[in-house]
């Protein structure tokens, strides 16, 4: 390729767009070969793919976002989209209900309080712990939850990314090995520990799973925002 | 696929505003999404617009979060300080998570399904 023409392959916001949708293609594919093994995640393997190809490329993550963020905004619409599954289940909500919004709660003080426990064990500076705290909620309430509390915006969109992922692969394995069956359960957990990167991983299992988990993240978001700031003044004083 | 966006993006856009006027905590895409739901409930029926192509755009809704993966690389440095620590504190904490509402889930919503 000549240089005038991976100048442009650099700088134009087709290649990100192109780049994102192919390499979640060939994660498909991998995923559905290994008929949904974890590690075959497609969230994981699409930035995987990604990621060598940029180097690949030379290109920088700003180059890339130039394309990828039309891919991104759409994150705002599909969130939206979510209240259509839930009412499609709307039944197993309303028996429910009272069971689901104790448990999203319970998750929810957990996910703020496991994170600093954590933290603490393996010795992570002051900071870092602030950071930590609203990790397992969707990214703009978890930054603007770390900047309230002190922390670093930045690294805790980090960590919600990363928490995202480990939620999305762990997800279906562990709740096998507890042995739970019902999709409301796995959806709730799912959308408590691991947002909509959980909940983008278990709507590829089932409808009903994937509506509760979009419920659960939009309530731990909720509470996560009106509770980290307390928990976390009690814990870190 | 044009009706189907102009709901969901104009649910988007109301929780936006709303989101900003009341300086509410949750972002707007989060409201949109209730207020969406709680038109369905009250109108009790599912426009044809979002019937059809709303399950297509959610089994890939893994693909929106791609971006959001490659961003890891572009902050690594705030996290290669202790990257082996911090992957251990974020995997112990997820999991913890995880199964904190897992069972208390499991445990609270079928006590009868449990006995023989």
């Amino acid at each position: 390729m000549s240089g005038g023409a991976l100048e442009w392959v650099r700088h134009s916001p087709l290649s990100g767009v192109l780049l994102t949708l192919l390499a979640y293609r060939i994660a498909l594919i991998f995923s559905r070969r290994y008929h949904g093994h974890p590690l075959a995640n497609t969230v994981l393997l699409g930035a995987v793919i990604v990621v060598l190809t940029l180097l690949a490329l030379g290109m920088d993550f700003q180059q890339y976002m130039l394309g990828a963020g039309f891919i991104q905004f759409l994150l705002g619409p599909v969130t939206v989209a979510l209240a259509v599954p839930l009412y499609n289940n709307l039944g197993r909500l309303r028996r429910n209900a009272v069971t689901i919004l104790f448990c999203i709660l319970l998750g929810s003080a957990s996910g703020v309080l496991t994170a600093v426990l954590c933290g603490q064990l393996f010795g992570m500076p002051h900071q870092v712990l602030l950071s930590l705290a609203p990790r397992s909620v969707t990214t703009p309430i978890a930054m603007g939850v770390s900047e309230v509390l002190g922390g670093i915006p930045a690294l805790t969109a980090t960590f919600v990314i990363v928490t995202g992922i480990i939620g999305a692969v762990f997800a279906r394995p562990v709740a096998r090995l507890c042995g739970v069956k019902d999709d409301v359960v796995l959806g709730v957990a799912t959308g408590v520990a691991a947002h909509g990167i959980g909940t983008a991983r278990v709507f590829q299992l089932s409808e009903t799973a994937g509506a509760f988990a979009g419920l659960a993240m939009g309530m731990t978001g909720l509470f996560t925002a009106l509770l980290a700031p307390l928990l976390v003044h009690y814990l870190l004083p | 696929m044009i009706e189907t966006f102009i709901w969901l993006l104009g649910y988007q856009f109301v929780g936006e505003v709303l989101a900003r006027s009341l300086g509410l905590p949750v972002p707007g895409a989060v409201i949109g999404m209730l207020l969406l739901f709680i038109t369905l409930v009250l109108r009790q029926e599912l426009p044809a617009a979002l019937r059809h192509n709303v399950p297509t755009l959610m089994t890939h809704m893994s693909l929106l979060f791609i971006p959001a993966g490659v961003g890891i690389l572009a902050f690594w440095p705030l996290l290669s300080a202790h990257p082996l620590a911090m992957a251990a504190v974020l995997l112990l904490a997820t999991l913890s998570t995880f199964l904190v509402t897992l069972l208390a889930m499991k445990w609270l919503s079928q006590p009868r399904r449990t006995q023989p």
